[in-house]
């Protein structure tokens, strides 16, 4: 028997919809630089102008990450984050915001580590929306896909380019919250795809499913998001965020006092021109 | 599983598991990608033009059969079973990793492909995945780790002259694990036209099965030279694992012969008692998903990979492939270690008794093999994959025995 989800998801793009405007989702490394920052910025998303918020589980081995990304994984390690810290600072986030989706995203192992069933019960409890598992394609649903939607949390699939029409209905088909459309095929920080790439790709979608999609991979600044932002329903920010906290580090690899106010006013840019984009 | 319960060489399932191991955990990007690798092999494998190409190459071109060869004074030496040498370091590049690669990269021509890329640990893989992409005419690219790069520099060089491009891996601790996690990168990028010839029986199905099958030859030609040698078979197989490839390739065709009885060596460095000190994933390790499979991985208690230490730089990888882990599982395979010392031990060993400079990998088999050889009586029969030559390496063994080049 399944488990009703948090409903934050829907809620929220229900009213991006009424507002008439797509979405901002951020991508953030839990841990990076330390525990104590990343929770600084975290707090301080939604009022930058995040609509969504997407937490990075630091992973030793991300092989579909680029050096961005990487780099932020192998700082929030090295400053001892890990699984239940992660979920910590969930529960710190969800403690002042009942309202801004938080996805987990990240690579299977940690969790598998964790036990299932004890992730899916305490990631709820923290006030987790839903997952993107990078390496659990569909034709790994029992792994987590499945129990995760009997447990309320929504497993959010990413599909690509070369996720062909004959595949798509397969990728499809456990998936809920949203639709996470990567533009690119290659690394998250890479190059982006064009305006009408990424048009076709959306329309693709649109006939297949009635869930929201959102387009990330190579956005890199405000005017990319907007653009992103006419014909989507959310736009993904990760690696250009994640270089702001690398850019405020001091030499010993330190957070700076700059460095949660220049994270929160390059994502309250980004949020600028999501908002403008079809103003 | 859906294999048949009374064989051992029935695996993997259509989803690519031995029991619970193996799987296919990739990024969507690369799903495709695989699917259509599998399909291409199934082809292939029904095809006798690409058995009969393969044939040809190995045996004019990478010069097999190896031979069985009995080594009388290490036998003598060590006072109790026979035993015999299969000598895949003779193999042109001088290990047993091209048999794979001719495979790989046959398959690859069938497919249409135009762009070679592998990860390499020791260099053996990446120099025979260039010497075959120079023999097809067909560019590639090799990542290493950047440690790697510094402690191979023969092999890199090697590379090099082959035409290939070494690019470092610059992330992570930079090692092995790392340069397969930029070949994996680089393969999400470039999906079109690019072919990655993985070097182990690691990685999503079907790696995994399509690399056993072409290390197979060596078990195969075993079976049939021990029947010349000896009229039976063999009793004991023992091999090295880092991925596992050597390996399988020696055991596949004698699994399900019961009479013969199998060991397979991990690296265990500076002990297994010493943490982070050691590449034994099966010994030291727990079960976890990486590079696309799920098997025994060296990982911490939140599931991060640990690197592993080994004095051989292809055994320090921290997982190995997903039949090993099942074959540990069910009991048909021993798994057991020998530490850096041991393998230096046996490496001059080797090269007193018998002439040859084995590779510091195929050390580690030996000194097991010298470990249970004297227990076992004369008429036992144990073949031991002596799977690569030693030339690489005699830096890294004058560093260990102290003497300066
Ligand atoms: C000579 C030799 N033996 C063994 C190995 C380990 O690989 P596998 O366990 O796949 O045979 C390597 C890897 O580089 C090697 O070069």
């Amino acid at each position: 028997m399944s488990t009703q989800d948090s409903g934050r998801i829907a809620a929220r793009f229900a009213a991006l919809k009424a507002e008439g405007r797509a979405g901002l989702v951020t991508f953030v490394m839990a841990g990076d630089p330390d525990h104590n920052t990343a929770l600084a910025i975290l707090k301080g998303l939604p009022g930058a102008g995040a609509d969504l918020v997407e937490l990075g589980m630091p992973f030793t081995d991300p092989m579909a990450d680029g050096p961005a990304i990487q780099a932020a994984g192998l700082r929030a390690l090295g400053s001892g984050a890990r699984m239940t810290r992660t979920l910590e600072l969930v529960r710190a986030f969800r403690a002042g915001d009942q309202a801004t989706p938080l996805v987990l995203m990240g690579y299977y192992n940690p969790i598998y580590s964790y036990g299932v069933e004890r992730f899916l019960t305490d990631a709820r409890e923290a006030g987790v929306d839903g997952l993107i598992v990078v390496d659990l394609p569909p034709e790994e649903d029992q792994e987590l896909c499945l129990p995760a939607l009997a447990a309320g949390v929504n497993f959010i699939r990413l599909t690509t380019p070369t996720t062909d029409d004959k595949r798509l209905p397969a990728v499809l088909a456990n998936t809920s919250g949203f639709v996470y459309y990567v533009s690119i095929t290659g690394i998250t920080g890479a190059g982006s795809a064009t305006a009408e790439a990424i048009q076709a790709a959306v329309d693709r979608l649109r006939r297949h499913t009635d869930l929201p999609v959102a387009v990330g991979f190579g956005i890199n600044t405000p005017e990319q998001a907007a653009a992103v932002s006419r014909i989507a329903d959310a736009a993904v920010v990760g690696s250009a965020i994640v270089r702001h906290v690398e850019q405020n580090l001091d030499a010993s690899g330190r957070p700076t006092a700059a460095l949660v106010p220049s994270v929160l006013s390059y994502v309250r840019a980004l949020a600028d021109g999501v908002r403008q984009a079809r103003g | 599983m859906t294999q048949a319960l009374n064989t051992f060489r029935g695996g993997p399932d259509e989803h690519g598991h031995f029991g619970m191991f193996g799987g296919r955990y990739v990024a969507e990007t690369l799903m495709p990608l695989i699917l259509e690798l599998e399909e291409a092999y199934d082809a292939a494998k029904a095809d006798p033009e690409f058995h009969a190409e393969l044939r040809h190459y190995l045996t004019h071109y990478v010069g097999r059969p190896s031979p069985l060869y009995l080594a009388e004074r290490l036998t003598a030496e060590l006072g109790g079973a026979k035993i015999y040498f299969k000598r895949d370091e003779l193999n042109h590049t001088g290990a047993h990793k091209i048999n794979n690669c001719m495979g790989q990269i046959l398959l690859a021509k069938r497919m249409g492909k135009k762009r070679i890329i592998a990860e390499t640990g020791a260099g053996q893989h990446g120099v025979a995945t260039a010497t075959v992409a120079a023999l097809f005419g067909l560019p590639c690219t090799i990542y290493m780790g950047e440690v790697d790069i510094e402690r191979q520099a023969p092999n890199v060089f090697r590379m090099k002259l082959l035409g290939a491009e070494v690019k470092p891996a610059k992330s992570g601790s930079r090692t092995l694990k790392d340069a397969m996690n930029e070949a994996l990168r680089d393969w999400v990028t470039n999906v079109e036209d690019t072919f990655y010839i993985i070097g182990t029986v690691a990685g999503p199905h079907p790696y995994p099965t399509l690399v056993r099958d072409f290390q197979c030859v060596i078990g195969e030609e075993v079976r049939q030279q021990m029947q010349e040698a000896e009229g039976r078979l063999p009793d004991l197989l023992v091999a090295a694992i880092g991925g596992g490839s050597n390996a399988m390739g020696l055991f596949h065709p004698f699994l399900d012969d019961p009479t013969v009885k199998m060991l397979a060596v991990e690296a265990g460095g500076h002990g297994l008692d010493v943490p982070n000190g050691h590449a034994a994933s099966l010994t030291g390790g727990r079960p976890g998903v990486l590079h696309g499979n799920r098997t025994y991985l060296l990982q911490d208690d939140d599931g991060q990979i640990i690197e592993g230490h080994s004095i051989s730089a292809g055994l320090d990888y921290p997982g190995i492939g997903p039949e090993h882990a099942w074959l540990k599982d069910v009991g048909r395979v021993e798994y057991t270690s020998a530490t850096d010392k041991e393998a230096l031990e046996a490496f001059q060993l080797c090269a007193r008794t018998e002439g040859i400079l084995p590779a510091l990998e195929p050390s580690h088999a030996l000194a097991a093999v010298r470990k249970v050889a004297p227990t076992l009586p004369k008429d036992t029969l144990v073949v031991m994959n002596l799977c690569g030559r030693g030339d690489k390496d005699i830096f890294t063994v004058a560093k260990h025995l102290g003497v300066q080049m």
